[in-house]
């Protein structure tokens, strides 16, 4: 007579916990009585059922159910707190024939994560949420929850959860059951014979609505923490049916799975590198140099770092990136970092650009700076500080007072924004002019006839890179850089 | 003929949590007195063919594979 297995250990699970640290390698990490246990059983018996493990992507918490990668031989991911539906959007988007499964706590869910929670709740993500609701931080040893219970002592309401002060029990379902969006929604507990059972159903369901691509599915578990309540296996149970049940009552709020056809699966995301690189960089400058090229001029042998300041809507970090993309398309490592205000118009802005040959160590520029460009008083006084004693400093000859400076230091003053707006007629090219008044400025700072050439070309090509679709645009740049030189020789 | 069902622990995986104990109709489950390779007294079964087989213990039990109930073909 042959025997078969009726109830063991799922096929979902690992074998053995290799991942787990320690020599116990067949159990999980949860403490006795631990209600994370009897869910993982259930998920895991699902996910088997339905036959979906190859594709299946949970989500770990930050909370007791950190290690679920330990345990379920899927392609998990674990998240930052409370993130996991911000990330399983994110993950289900860029993989659609991927299966994701939340498991949250009530901590993560119901207080860090709430917002992300309720907006991919609200967007009808395709995924199903596994909210163990246990009514305290168990992790971090017990504290007050958005779910613990009026009256009920952790180790941070040490007198009971004061209503007044704390308020009362977040009713997760009952919240979700106010948007159009989810498609099914069933608190369940993990108590009796009978309520697991029931649980054991709602996640079936759970999962089947995976599978079946039919929409957000909020899964609430109502489980037992004997740990940290300080209760027995029979304590805690009891704990659940006469007390935290009156607050979190059982039962389906919504089921709306049988009027919705069977989902389909969203168009594939391109995701190949040539299209990614299409999309980030729509034109791309067919002109640039070879791989190998170097400029020859011994300035570009260093590293170079440029600190550019001026009030917002100047175009001061828009020249940074013109500057960086004209060392990029020769070659250079290239960092700019900006840093400004919250207004798109006036306040303080700078960038920091990097040029070198080699790994740049840090985009940021604090001292040793070689070149400051300074479009106002605030930001030449803020930053000369930051130039080596023999930089280089242009500066805005009507915006800036200069005080004595440092013998070496090689000072060059223009009317960029007088140029742009008085001349051209619009002061949005004094960038451009800046960067020409640059070149001329490098001329007479050892870059070589041939390299004053590459370095118009290269202009050339960072402008045709930028404004290539805009008729007309191009040429103005250019002819704003040829008054820059002019203004400057 | 009556179906017939055999429980088994694996007693280096329970952790004494004893969520098993109250739910067995047949009552077959009790505390060991053994301490297990964890430090805990692992649950024993008295007469594991007495077993209907409802899997009430199976599903109460945290771990993946401390109790396996074994069906006679």
């Amino acid at each position: 007579m042959s025997e078969k297995v009726k109830f063991g250990r799922s096929k979902v699970f690992f074998d053995t916990f290799h991942r787990r640290p320690g020599p116990i390698k067949k159990n999980m990490h949860y403490c006795p009585g631990c209600g994370h246990g009897i869910l993982h059983k259930l998920v895991a018996e699902a996910i088997e059922h339905f036959g979906i493990q190859e594709n299946t992507t949970p989500i770990a918490p930050v909370g007791c159910a950190v290690f679920a990668y330990y345990y379920f031989n899927v392609g998990s991911i674990s998240v930052p707190h409370g993130r996991a539906p911000a990330v399983g959007t994110g993950a289900g988007r860029a993989n659609p024939e991927s299966y994701v499964i939340s498991y949250q706590g009530d901590g993560d869910l119901a207080a860090i994560g709430f917002n992300e929670f309720l907006q991919a709740a609200n967007r009808g993500e395709k995924m199903t949420v596994f909210f163990v609701n246990n009514s305290n931080y168990g992790m971090t040893g017990g504290q007050m929850a958005p779910t613990t219970l009026p009256g009920q002592k952790t180790t941070t309401s040490p007198y009971g959860r004061n209503p007044e002060t704390e308020g009362y029990p977040t009713p997760v379902c009952e919240i979700v059951n106010s948007l159009t969006a989810p498609v099914y929604i069933e608190r369940v507990a993990l108590t009796t014979p009978g309520r697991v059972a029931a649980a054991k159903k709602a996640v079936y369901k759970g999962i089947q609505n995976l599978k079946e691509r039919k929409g957000f599915s909020l899964i609430e578990v109502v489980a037992p923490c004997p740990i940290n309540l300080k209760m027995s296996a029979d304590q805690v149970n009891e704990f659940i049916e006469k007390q935290m049940l009156n607050y979190f009552p059982l039962g389906c709020l919504r089921d709306k799975t049988a009027e919705l056809p069977e989902g389909k699966l969203p168009p594939p995301v391109i995701r190949d590198e040539e299209s990614v690189r299409e999309i980030l960089f729509p034109k791309r400058n067919e002109n640039a140099v070879a791989a190998d090229f170097r400029n020859t001029s011994d300035i570009f042998d260093q590293e170079l770092r440029v600190k550019i300041g001026g009030f917002g809507g100047q175009g001061v970090l828009s020249l940074g990136v013109m500057l960086a993309n004209m060392a990029r398309l020769r070659n250079f490592n290239v960092s700019w970092m900006p840093s400004y205000g919250p207004e798109q118009r006036g306040g303080a802005a700078c960038c920091a650009v990097t040029v070198s040959r080699k790994a740049i160590p840090s985009p940021i520029i604090d001292r040793g700076g070689n070149l400051l460009i300074a479009m106002t008083q605030a930001a030449f006084d803020k930053y000369i500080g930051e130039l080596r004693e023999d930089g280089i400093l242009i500066y805005d000859h009507t915006a800036v007072k200069l005080p004595e400076l440092p013998a070496a230091m090689k000072t060059y003053g223009i009317d960029a924004l007088d140029i742009a707006g008085n001349q051209l007629g619009n002061s949005k090219f004094a960038n451009s002019v800046l960067i020409g008044a640059l070149a001329a400025v490098l001329a007479k700072n050892g870059m070589n006839e041939a390299d004053q050439a590459d370095f118009s070309r290269a202009f050339a090509e960072a402008v045709e890179e930028k404004f290539g679709k805009k008729p007309g645009a191009v040429e103005a740049n250019i002819n704003a850089y040829n008054a820059g030189i002019a203004a400057m020789k | 003929m009556a179906k017939k069902f055999r429980i088994e622990i694996a007693a280096d995986e329970c952790k004494g949590c004893y969520r098993c104990l109250a739910v067995c109709p047949k009552k077959l489950i009790a505390r060991g007195k053994e301490l297990n390779i964890q430090g805990y007294f692992a649950v024993t079964v008295a007469e594991p063919g007495n077993c209907i087989g409802c899997g009430s213990c199976f599903y109460q039990c945290p771990e993946p594979g401390a109790i396996t109930i074994y069906e006679e073909e």
